[in-house]
């Protein structure tokens, strides 16, 4: 009897292994689609709509259940700092350069405006839907609407955990042993064009495998500007599976911190075929050995172009936030990629400090699938009279706009530390502009020479 | 995540805030999400200034958009934290903060402060407020009370200036 059950569990296994290797395994090895993931993604299309307009019939019967507001609760008025002001004034010009008591109430409103919902914040935690994408972690109580929703969810429930996701996670653990496994192999060969032929074969067969393993569709847009060795491919971050988005379609030397465990035995696997850029914890602090690494390796044209994320942390997909400038002053081609995911079938925004990467990966492989969005754009170079941070920034709005993402300057690292001072102080200063004067001559008549040094503080970029 | 309803019933007090400050069951349950992720540590209160969600809450109703009176509400509308009257009491006590009904030259010097920091000399900041005062004091006692401080803002739109877009 226990024979007979075993007998069947390894038919089982041996049948599901079958299936993996050939339909998925090989074909996504040799870049192949089967057209299945496709057809999986219109119905599902269909049925999130069907579910959308089920939800709002039900919003109508149903006024008890509280809308939800996806765009945040407040919408800021627009307007700087002159403007407001002079409407608060009654439209008085600011030329009389005299304090008004309505002044503070510009202060007043834009404080709370931010103490209610500001703009950094929002960014580091998951995009909002406007309607339920019939998971059950966006779920706001929509499930009580309808019985057919509630059949729905829950189906889908058990085609996500029961059949989807060993599916998925099948499919990851072949393709990271493949690449270990892969990339040693190679890694004794000696450095011919064999050698790194095989090793792009290895990479691309292992991410596109894993791609797989998210239900990834991902859609490269302007192909033609790919970017090319020795060249740098910044993009931006919204989390750890861009990596496997962007080698999908080409190899890159990855730039990164070792870390211990299961990832750095990944990665000194990884660098023995091809040379990516790894760093010891030690090592990152220093921003010259590490500037001077990247330098050498985009030097040597010849090499794999490097990819690195600028704003430093994952945002969540919605807008794009200060680049770093450390990457734009390596010199070399800079080759801009717009990544941009749809919210509707998986959330793939990682909230680091709510979730470890453990976590996060399963929840990816629960989700409906992963649908992406990758535009590459022209390849963009320093200009003569700009320096490091504008051209950061020059590449930052590109980015942005092809991408439809909002465009801000914060830094991302505003995540987790607290606000400069300096950025009080601009403010101050601007308001000061306004009631004193630019030079820090106020027009209440004051003779005295010694006040052209109010305006010392320097900023701290 | 969790149901929404649930989560209005999670919140203290939200059915007695909803209906003194005008807030839909929506934004409460948004303002207590936005509380709760500002308050870091955890402590039920917001600064030094221990402002727990109940107060967090009608401060900020202080700053929805004045609704136009209907005559059947009546003297009711005098109740609710968003009208007028209410508004320019919060954008006085911003100043007053001894809360002694009346703004000192002092208060006006700390306030401007503030907005100023080091941009500006104490000289400067001195005869800034001379002006102010001169201008606003009516009374002549050196300090601006709560009607002087109407009738220097008589050509401001408050309802206006003092409201956030709160959105439906």
């Amino acid at each position: 009897m226990m024979e007979d059950l075993w007998g069947v569990a390894v038919g089982v296994f041996q049948l599901w292994m079958f299936m993996v290797v050939f339909l998925i395994m090989l074909p996504a090895m040799c870049g192949l689609s089967l057209g299945v993931t496709g057809v999986y993604i219109q119905v599902l299309v269909k049925i999130l709509e069907w579910a959308t307009g089920r939800i709002q019939r039900g919003r109508q019967e149903q006024p008890s259940v509280p809308v939800p507001l996806p765009n945040g609760i407040i919408e800021r008025a627009g307007g700087s700092m002159e403007e407001e002001m002079e409407q608060l004034r009654g439209g008085q010009s600011l030329a009389a350069g005299e304090f008004a008591l309505s002044d503070a109430f510009y202060f007043c409103k834009r404080g709370l405006e931010s103490i209610v919902d500001d703009q950094v914040t929002q960014r580091f935690s998951s995009e909002e839907l406007a309607s339920w994408n019939l998971l059950t972690r966006t779920n706001q109580n929509f499930r009580y609407i309808s019985l057919r929703l509630t059949i729905i969810w829950v189906v889908g429930v058990v085609v996500r955990y029961g059949v989807l996701f060993p599916l998925r996670i099948t499919l990851a653990i072949i393709g990271l042993s493949w690449l270990v496994i892969g990339t040693v192999l190679v890694g004794f060969l000696p450095e011919s064009s064999l050698k790194h032929w095989l090793s792009e074969l290895i990479h691309l067969t292992c991410y596109r495998i894993c791609a797989r393993g998210l239900s990834a569709t991902i859609h490269y847009h302007n192909k033609e500007n790919r970017p090319q060795k020795g060249g740098i491919c910044v993009a931006n971050h919204t989390s750890p599976i861009d990596v496997v988005i962007l080698a999908n379609d080409g190899c890159y030397a990855m730039v990164g911190q070792i870390h211990g465990g299961l990832m750095g035995v990944i990665q000194r696997s990884m660098v023995r075929s091809c040379p990516h850029v790894w760093f010891e914890r030690s090592e990152m602090k220093d921003r010259h050995t590490v500037t001077s690494r990247l330098r050498a390796h985009v030097a040597a044209k010849t090499k794999l172009p490097i990819l690195i994320f600028p704003e430093g942390t994952c945002i969540n997909n919605t807008s794009v936030m200060m680049f770093k400038k450390g990457s734009f002053e390596i010199g070399g081609t800079i080759y801009p990629v717009s990544i941009k995911y749809d919210p509707r079938f998986g959330d793939a925004f990682w909230n680091s400090s709510k979730y470890n990467m453990v976590s996060y990966l399963l929840r990816m492989m629960t989700s409906w699938a992963i649908v992406v969005n990758v535009w590459y754009l022209p390849p963009m170079t320093l200009q003569e009279d700009e320096d490091a941070t504008q051209f950061a920034s020059r590449v930052k709005s590109a980015i942005a706009l092809k991408g439809g993402l909002l465009d801000l300057e914060w830094d991302g690292g505003l995540k987790r530390q607290k606000v400069k001072d300096s950025y009080k102080e601009e403010q101050q200063k601007m308001y000061s502009s306004i009631i004193v004067g630019q030079n820090g001559h106020s027009p209440t008549k004051e003779s005295d020479p010694s006040t052209e040094d109010t305006g010392a503080t320097g900023r701290d970029s | 995540m969790g149901s929404s309803s649930s989560r209005i019933n999670s919140i203290p007090d939200a059915q007695q805030l909803m209906q003194e400050t005008g807030f839909s069951a929506a934004h409460i349950v948004r303002l207590h999400e936005r509380f709760e992720s500002l308050d870091t540590e955890r402590r039920g209160e917001l600064s030094q200034e221990t402002v727990n969600f109940a107060s967090f809450v009608r401060i900020l109703a202080h700053f929805r958009p004045a609704e136009r009176s209907r005559g059947s509400r009546g003297g009711a509308q005098q109740e609710l934290a968003n009208c007028t009257s209410r508004k320019l009491q919060f954008a006085f006590q911003l100043y007053d903060q001894d809360r002694d009904g009346k703004i000192s030259r002092e208060e006006l010097l700390q306030v401007l402060r503030a907005m100023l920091g080091i941009q500006v000399t104490e000289e400067q900041l001195q005869s800034i407020v001379e002006r102010a005062i001169q201008e606003a004091d009516l009374d002549g006692d050196d300090a601006i009370s709560f009607d002087e401080f109407k009738k220097s803002l008589a050509k401001v739109n408050v309802d206006h200036k003092m409201s956030t877009g709160f959105l439906r």
